[in-house]
């Protein structure tokens, strides 16, 4: 299924975990250092580096560009270490996440409150997946390195529905299918 | 008496910069035949489509000088020193991370080590390298460079079991870990477990697992039915791929064994992704 980013709402409610997504649009990178950032300036009062309305949150930190290419190997970070930042981010308005992993059960919770999704990207595929990415722009926090806040332009990023905005996530629901023992 | 074979630590700077950008670039046949096979007993379409891409990635990356993962570890070395050896030049230690430092400029892989864990300022040039030594007959040196990535490597766990434990123990300790981590390591997985000695000498022994091909087995019959029941085990916990659901959670199960306390039994278990790194030389 091919979406067009922003996430809206109504795009949001119409997919269902499993389902296989090719994004195209902006995507932003922020992952553990810079959620620590974020959630500090949320909690001082201070201005956010970039406005969270509806933006779709890319959990990476990639490798350097080589010579003539726009971003280096890039993929999903495991998501479960921004759980405790989940609700805080949703409620500065993020639309969606694309992490790798399963999450603690109040994330699927949450994703139901603020009518979110968590996407799955295909982690260990990075070679590949930095192919989808045509455009890299630094907007924050450029002393992280890796970890600072980028905008990624993709074109048919490919991902999985994790968590759905009924709260429902695929490993719940999948897991038990394969289950054995 | 007899001639001390004298290197220079300079030596090893171009050998470990060359191994470091090769485990990362470029995955062995024998992990990739394993993803093929991995494919093939793959019972979930979604969890075959995850394999058929990772093994893509693999060519790709392969083909194009890509590290095939962001994750390009933190550098564990492991050297393997002949007693016949003498070394001239700069300290060895210092020797290594400039080979790291090099490689991971020069291959365009992710710096992904903080100075302090507390501060954690990124060192910039991913090192220093953990570095293990040991003392061996000969006059060789064997360095295998070996990328720990980050996502496997917070899954790891260690049990100080009890001798009444026994391999029930070990099953049940290995299975909860794989069960709680699901797919936040990257599976397919190889798990590297030491079993033995003392806590630390476990951790290690559970790393050095991490040398072997997939496929090789332990050379003592006990252990090497263990990982093959293991293996099994843990294939039918139903993760899969990426945690998606599927019949293929690992691709194998390396044990290294050592001797124990009457009172010990350390269980160290080392998660590590389906980019199942390592690289190594002989100087």
């Amino acid at each position: 299924m091919k979406i067009t980013l922003p996430f809206t709402l109504e795009a949001r409610e119409s997919v269902k975990i499993g389902d296989v997504l090719e994004l195209t649009g902006d995507i932003y990178t922020a992952r553990d250092a810079a959620h620590g950032r974020i959630q500090e300036a949320v909690e001082k009062g201070e201005p956010l580096p970039i406005d969270l309305k509806g933006k779709t949150i890319f959990y990476c930190g990639p490798c350097p560009a080589g010579p003539g290419r726009v971003i280096g190997p890039l993929g999903p970070t495991t998501s479960a270490r921004m759980d405790p930042y989940m609700e805080m981010m949703f409620q500065q308005g993020m639309a969606a996440c694309i992490g790798k992993g399963d999450r603690a059960p109040y994330v699927a919770e949450l994703c139901r409150k603020y009518k979110g999704v968590y996407l799955l990207g295909v982690g260990g595929a990075a070679a590949l997946c930095a192919n989808s990415v045509k455009e890299v722009e630094e907007l924050a926090y450029p002393d992280l390195g890796t970890e600072s806040i980028k905008r990624y332009y993709v074109e048919g990023f490919k991902v999985v529905v994790g968590i759905d905005t009924q709260g429902r996530s695929i490993q719940e629901v999948n897991i038990p299918k394969y289950r054995r023992c | 008496m007899f001639a001390m074979r004298i290197i220079n630590t300079q030596e090893v700077i171009p050998v470990i910069r060359k191994l470091c950008i090769q485990a990362c670039q470029h995955l062995s046949a024998n992990v990739t035949n394993a993803l093929k096979d991995a494919r093939t007993q793959e019972e979930s379409p979604l969890c075959q489509e995850i394999l058929e891409l990772l093994i893509e990635n693999a060519e790709y990356a392969d083909k194009n000088n890509l590290a095939c993962c962001q994750d390009t570890g933190m550098t564990l070395i492991f050297m393997e020193i002949g007693q016949e050896v003498c070394w001239e030049g700069q300290p060895l230690s210092e020797a290594v991370d400039e080979g790291v430092r090099q490689g991971y400029r020069d291959g365009y892989l992710r710096k992904s080590v903080v100075a302090d864990p507390i501060r954690r300022t990124n060192t910039g040039d991913n090192t220093p390298a953990v570095l293990y030594t040991e003392i061996v007959p000969g006059d060789q040196v064997t360095i295998t460079v070996l990328p720990k990535g980050a996502g496997s490597e917070n899954m790891c766990h260690v049990s100080m079991l009890t001798p009444a434990d026994g391999t029930a123990g070990i099953k049940k300790a290995v299975l909860e870990a794989v069960d709680r981590a699901g797919g936040k390591p990257c599976p397919p997985l190889v798990i590297g477990i030491g079993l033995g000695g003392t806590m630390d000498k476990a951790a290690v022994l559970s790393k050095k697992a991490l040398r072997r091909d997939i496929g090789e087995r332990n050379k003592v019959p006990h252990l090497a039915e263990l990982e093959k029941e293991l293996l099994e085990e843990i294939n039918k916990t139903g993760i899969g791929a990426l945690g998606m659901g599927g019949t293929v959670t690992a691709l194998d199960v390396h044990i290294e064994g050592y001797p124990t306390h009457i009172a010990c039994l350390p269980l160290a278990i080392t998660f590590q992704c389906h980019a199942y790194r390592h690289a190594q030389a002989v100087l």
